[in-house]
């Protein structure tokens, strides 16, 4: 048989799907204990009991200078930014793109503006918004929405215009004004496929995220990680990794469990 | 009454003449179908009679007024593909058009309003026979049972001019025979004038009373540009059939036709089922 055609069985696809993530431990597991049998003391690949009392002491015993549970207090930080900055790029995303998708004047107007806008590199702005806006939240969540607003809305914009033309025509037979289009033809559609951008865009989000806390903050994950550098603490930084990469898989997912359930038609379009 | 009136209509895109000096008077309540080669500009016209296009020079009447520049409730529409709302359920895409009509601002009808228009909307349904499928999204259905919610979803609107662009090209010939028996029973009970594309002749002298070909007089290469088609055959049936009348000539071509039991292009009544 081809290679094309053959298919794992449930069970070995469920193997498959774990086997690059044992891999990846069991490598981590052979290099941290091939040094720490070099050196007891060594920093650099803590074991797994390091870890432990590394998660031990930042989740469940209150830090001894602010009493704070420093990761539940980084992680309200960060994801509270997180959430705002992709919360008002999807807001500007949906309204912006949807219009310049719909009407051909704010297409003239916006299109050719709105890609170069998205081609300026957003962290090269950080020190702008550190000065007009300062130190606080604002300039973080600005550099969020500045960094995945851009794209977002030309591809809403493109999946506005990449409805076919018949659709339109037909509900402008039924009687269709350009708002009720909008409402009840376009909106519809294009909201999934706003779900699966903010998807995509949740990379570029913490990245965003995760620079403007190292460079001026005092919480949030990204500020945590990048303060125990100094001490080589890869027993914090390597967990702290991880939680952000099962925060942003979960969120992940649970926007598409969203869109499944809500817009059921999505899936089935899909299957189609 | 529902006359149209085409008088010297040509259609150019840039240097290309697509169509040249078309003139056609369209009776009231007549089924013209349009035939002719691929690229003549059946659509073309189509979507100028539409008014998605507009002509270069002439002038389209409807009830000896200018056809409106856009796409209006009096002129249906069924396109061969994408003519229904992929995320509407079957009645959600037959009740769109009341929907529209009657709410200026939220486009969406509630409490008696919107139950009367359920109402009207399941008739149509069971009239076009999907009956059964109304919480069915389009992408759960046969492209022929797709084609006939496009139709219900035309209907609703009572439609002056119904404009049907190589709607049933797609499916088998036996779906194909059971549309048209639909088609023909709709066309009968409504007060529309029917205007259909179509590449299949069969289709086109079962259903018409008028059959109107379109082709480009002169097709060489280096002329194809210059020249736009015309119409070069205008055949009416004979004997003439007419919308509601039974015809004593012959019946059995032109009479009703009921139809029962499960449709062919319902997979979930299809015998074996797996269709
Ligand atoms: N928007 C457009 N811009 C430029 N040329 C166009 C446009 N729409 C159609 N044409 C040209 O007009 C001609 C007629 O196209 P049309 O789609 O009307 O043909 P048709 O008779 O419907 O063909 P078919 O039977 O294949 O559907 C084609 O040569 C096409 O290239
Ligand atoms: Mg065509």
């Amino acid at each position: 048989m081809r290679w094309i055609n053959t298919k794992p069985t449930r069970g070995a696809q469920l193997a498959l799907m774990l086997l690059p993530f044992v891999l990846l431990i069991a490598a981590y597991a052979a290099g941290s204990a091939a040094r720490l049998a070099g050196n007891a003391n060594d920093k650099l690949l803590p074991n797994f009991v390091g870890f432990a009392d590394a998660i031990n002491r930042l989740a469940f015993l209150p830090d001894v200078r602010t009493g704070d549970y420093l990761l539940w207090s980084d992680t309200a930080a960060s994801l509270m930014r997180l959430f705002a900055g992709l919360g008002i790029s999807t807001v500007t995303a949906l309204l912006v793109g949807m219009a310049i998708g719909m009407l051909p004047y704010l297409r003239a107007l916006l299109t050719p503006f709105v890609a170069v806008i998205s081609m300026v590199p957003p962290l090269a702005l950080l020190p702008i918004l550190f000065i007009v806006m300062g130190l606080g939240e604002a300039s973080k969540i600005a550099l969020i929405v500045i960094g995945v607003a851009p794209t977002m809305i030309r591809d809403l914009a493109l999946k506005a215009l990449e409805l076919p033309r018949e659709q339109i025509v037909k509900a402008e037979t039924l009687g269709g004004s350009s708002w009720q289009i909008a409402l009840r033809v376009v909106l519809p559609q294009i909201l999934p496929r706003l779900i699966t951008c903010v998807r995509l865009q949740l990379g570029p989000a913490w990245l965003f995220l995760i620079a403007a806390e190292a460079i001026s903050s005092d919480s949030g994950l990204g500020y945590r990680i990048f303060l125990v550098r100094r001490y080589l603490s890869m027993d914090v930084i390597f967990p702290y990794v991880a939680w952000i990469t099962l925060l942003a898989v979960l969120t992940n997912f649970i926007l598409d469990q969203i869109r499944i359930a809500v817009f059921p038609w999505s899936q089935l379009e899909k299957q189609g | 009454m529902s006359e149209l009136i085409i008088e010297n209509v040509w259609k150019e895109y840039g240097d290309q003449i697509v169509l040249e000096n078309i003139s056609l008077t369209v009776a009231s309540r007549a089924f013209v179908a349009l035939v002719g080669p691929s690229g003549c500009g059946k659509s073309t016209f189509l979507r100028m009679l539409l008014g998605q296009e507009h002509a270069t020079r002439g002038t389209i009447l409807l009830e000896g007024e200018p056809l409106p520049a856009e796409p209006r409730p009096d002129r249906g529409v069924v396109f061969q593909r994408y003519s229904v709302f992929p995320h509407l359920t079957v009645l959600g895409n037959v009740l769109l058009g009341k929907e529209l009509i009657a709410s200026k601002y939220k486009a969406k009808l509630f409490g008696p309003a919107r139950r009367s228009a359920i109402e009207e909307a399941r008739q149509l349904i069971a009239e076009v026979g999907l009956s059964g499928a109304e919480t069915k999204y389009p992408a759960q259905l046969s492209g022929g049972m797709q084609q006939r919610l496009a139709l219900a979803q035309a209907l609703i609107m009572k439609p002056k001019v119904l404009l049907l662009d190589e709607p049933f090209g797609a499916l088998d010939p036996g779906t194909r025979a059971e549309i048209h028996t639909l088609m023909k029973r709709l066309w009968n009970e409504t007060q529309m004038t029917v205007v259909m594309v179509t590449h299949d002749m069969r289709e086109a002298f079962t259903l018409a009373t008028r059959v109107v070909a379109f082709e480009r007089p002169r097709d060489r290469p280096e002329e194809k540009e210059r020249y736009g088609a015309t119409i070069t055959r205008d055949i009416s049936i004979w004997p003439p059939r007419r919308a509601g009348e039974f015809s004593h000539f012959s019946p059995d071509r032109d009479g009703p036709v009921v139809l029962q039991g499960p449709r062919r292009d319902d997979p979930s009544s299809s015998p074996s089922g797996d269709r």
